[in-house]
């Protein structure tokens, strides 16, 4: 989401090149262009202003002595704000006597009922928590429906409410259920509200006091303008709120508004929603995202989902293939195309690798993710024979494959044509780090140019 | 034969002025703080007074471009001195802002000669689809038509259930086919439905979805295709629901689905907090989209016609302006 900020920096940056040192004149413009682009991406004005005045001040100073040239000694600077605005990678705080409370808040439609099913099912994964949900939005219709059903699909305790009760008697209710349950965790998900609903942030208030939570989440959607800091303002002084969530990253906002909330209320995103599926909730690593921001790539996110959601057996079974010599068929190339739209397809890893900002824009509007699909139906309208020994595929066979799977001749040639850079990669695969190479085989094919990548 | 769905849903209810008026003194707002400082605070025009209206125009989400195109008309006029005090520069700045808008103010018209008249709801996840379409019934159903609700998010968790209790609110019929179904499949046995039974109009819900999710947006698509075959002007209305507190990324919404399923015209929700929804001058500037209401409240009748004059007025609404402006 962020590739646009990224590409604007980079633009902004690269015209700062070759100035041979940094003086307030020629980082006027640069400053200039730093803090449209910042505007662009919804970052609330007094923040960007903030941001841009502590770059120009510490631009134009004793860092120009440096030997690093005026462009490199920018981007670290703006790396380095960007970096300390967005603060340390924390997590939760669950230290306390079981159940620890989670209470979510914030604005109608910002994904709190989301969230609090992905968190769950986040929790009970990743930390082999025994995880309670409730709903305590007795407003919105059906709201209690919807937690009931992501409920059962993140496979954790649903603590039954209902719109005719209070707010305040399902919280309590909840917590006496926790602990006869020994629940190690209860989110509470409520009612979207606005922040200039008296009542309604007085309702929030009590809910709070009475169950004093460990965690006091503020969910934010990452499409926010300049409202967020309003917002974020106005929850931070009524709820000591403890992190935030930022929802719908997956989106192509340049998701300002993280920046505007984490500077104003200070407090640290903790997760960012990346799609609609229950699994689709990453820690936030600050860090990275500022990388990201500067176009550096955010690797470490990538090389940690490929360890979460390659499938090890598969992997491993083709490692031990190459290794003994055997050739890379058009099944285990199928295979790794699955791999990949499992990891959220070309864009969402181009949009991962350092300098690939503009690419997976590029890639984006040029060809979809939907192109795996057709390559997939490719191999499966093969025979395995065909599969096996690729170069059995002579013209007739093609043009079956191709009526089949409702492609054309020339989709078959390429897909061929990319299988053979796919076996000339693997035969390169040394013996150690065999995943990790195959990801740069991955990158790599995406990036050959003309690669005979199918336009979309 | 057409009826304007707005103008008799103005009648007898606090306006949208009121409402937002309301809203807006909760929470004294940046924009009117900043411009009535502004104002009231000088009389005579310089670049500094200049630099808060961009500074108020800009924390209202109105966009870096479309600012700097207001800040340069109104540069312009100073140097022609064609302006001589902040009142007559007030002046200026509203009438500059009413005419970004003007264009964009059209009611929704329902097509009587079409039956049904098929309404298909689009939007990004939360924006307020399944509201607004509780709304927009009540409107239409308060004007004698005769409604049905498609219960076309198949998607998200209870999104049917959500659909079906404000169905049961108004007392309409909610055809729907439950979870996973097909959406596309829905809504056209929804449309079949509502020509056997003679209904007027017909509001297709669809589950919310980022513009950048392709394959998702091509599912958009089928929903138009599909409908087509019963009646090659349907869907005869699709409109884009878009939260008030988006910012610029508000365009690239309307853009996208504009280009996906022809959006007809904009809900603009959410408008009764402290977001000011300016995204919407870049939108009706670049895409010439009609905007025919805005949300203003979880209720019923929380919903009122897009006026672009109302809509002005309350970004400037405060009791020290009215000096100013009268």
């Amino acid at each position: 989401m962020f590739e646009s900020l990224a590409d604007r920096l980079g633009a902004t940056l690269s015209s700062l090149t070759g100035k041979s040192r940094l003086t307030e004149e020629n980082i006027q413009g640069t400053l200039r262009e730093v803090r449209l682009a910042l505007l662009e991406a919804d970052v609330a004005l007094s923040v960007a202003k903030d941001f841009v005045e502590q770059v120009s001040i510490r631009a134009v100073g004793q860092e120009v002595s440096s030997s690093l040239s005026p462009g490199q000694v920018f981007v670290k600077i703006v790396n380095e704000e960007l970096v300390r605005i967005m603060g340390e990678a924390e997590g939760l705080n669950l230290n306390t006597q079981p159940p620890a409370i989670i209470l979510l808040a914030g604005l109608q439609g910002a994904g709190k009922t989301t969230s609090a099913a992905k968190l769950a099912y986040w929790l009970k994964k990743r930390e082999k928590k025994s995880v309670m949900v409730v709903s305590a939005d007795v407003y919105r219709p059906a709201a209690i429906d919807q937690l009931r059903t992501l409920a059962a699909e993140a496979e954790v305790t649903f603590c039954e409410s209902s719109p005719d009760q209070k707010p305040l008697d399902i919280v309590r209710s909840a917590v006496d259920q926790a602990k006869k349950q020994f629940a190690d965790v209860l989110i509470v998900d409520t009612a979207g509200r606005l922040h200039v609903d008296e009542a309604m942030m007085a309702e929030i208030k009590q809910l709070h006091d009475v169950l004093s939570p460990a965690e006091t989440l503020f969910v934010v959607d990452s499409m926010t303008g300049q409202d967020a800091a309003n917002t974020a303002q106005s929850f931070n002084e009524v709820l000591p709120l403890t992190g935030v969530i930022l929802t719908k990253t997956d989106g192509d906002a340049r998701g300002g508004a993280a920046l505007s909330v984490r500077s104003i209320t200070g407090k640290p995103i903790k997760f960012m929603a990346v799609g609609e599926t229950i699994d689709a909730l990453d820690a936030f690593y600050p860090d990275r995202i500022a990388g990201r921001i500067l176009g550096m790539g955010d690797v470490l996110s990538l090389i940690e989902e490929a360890e979460q959601k390659i499938d090890k057996k598969k992997a491993e079974k083709l490692a031990r293939k190459i290794k003994k010599g055997k050739k890379f068929d058009l099944e285990d190339f199928r295979d790794q195309i699955q791999q990949m739209n499992n990891m959220g397809g070309i864009t969402g890893m181009l949009d991962k690798l350092p300098g690939m900002g503009k690419a997976a824009q590029a890639a984006q509007d040029k060809m979809s993710d939907n192109m795996f699909g057709q390559m997939e139906a490719i191999i499966n309208s093969m025979t395995p024979g065909e599969r096996h020994y690729p170069d059995s595929i002579n013209g007739s066979r093609k043009k079956r494959i191709a009526g089949g799977s409702g492609t054309q001749i020339q989709d078959i040639n390429r897909l061929l044509k990319q299988h053979k850079q796919m076996q000339k990669m693997m035969k390169k695969l040394t013996k150690k780090g065999g995943m990790a190479n195959m990801m740069r085989g991955m990158g790599g094919m995406m990036q050959s140019p003309g690669g005979g990548m199918p336009r979309g | 034969m057409t009826s304007n769905v707005a103008d008799e849903a103005e009648d007898s209810k606090p306006g949208l002025f009121s409402r937002m008026r309301s809203g807006l003194s909760k929470t004294r707002s940046r924009f009117v703080d900043g411009i009535g400082r502004a104002f009231l605070g000088e009389k005579e025009i310089d670049d500094d007074l200049l630099e808060q209206i961009e500074a108020t125009l800009l924390t209202s989400d109105v966009g870096v471009e479309a600012t700097r195109e207001v800040i340069t008309n109104l540069t312009q006029k100073i140097a022609r001195r064609a302006l001589n005090d902040s009142r007559a520069l007030f002046d200026s700045l509203k009438s500059e802002l009413v005419g970004l808008l003007a264009a964009s103010e059209s009611p929704l018209v329902i097509d009587s000669s079409k039956k049904p008249f098929v309404i298909v709801m689009v939007g990004v996840n939360g924006a307020g689809k399944t509201t607004s379409i509780g709304k927009l019934a009540n409107l239409l159903k308060q004007q004698g038509k005769t409604v049905m609700l498609a219960a076309g998010d198949t998607f998200r968790a209870a999104a049917v259930e959500q659909l079906s209790v404000w169905g049961d609110r108004l007392d309409l019929p909610v055809i729907s086919q439950g979870n996973g179904a097909d959406s596309a499949s829905v809504i056209f046995d929804a449309m079949a439905a509502a020509r056997s039974r003679d209904i007027d109009v017909l509001i297709a819900d669809t589950a919310g979805r980022l513009q950048n999710k392709k394959n998702l947006m091509d599912e958009l698509s089928k929903i138009n295709r599909v409908l087509a075959r019963q009646d090659p002007d349907a869907p005869h209305a699709v409109l884009l629901a878009l939260d008030a507190g988006t910012g610029q990324n508000a365009i690239s919404q309307a853009r996208e689905f504009q280009s996906a399923v022809n959006v007809t015209g904009l809900i603009l929700t959410k408008l009764d907090g402290t977001a000011k929804g300016g995204v919407i001058f870049a939108i009706a500037r670049q895409l010439r989209l009609p905007i025919h209401f805005v949300g203003v409240g979880e209720k019923l009748d929380d919903m009122r016609a897009f006026s672009a004059q109302q809509f002005v007025d309350a970004l400037f609404d405060d009791d020290e302006f009215s000096d100013v402006q009268n």
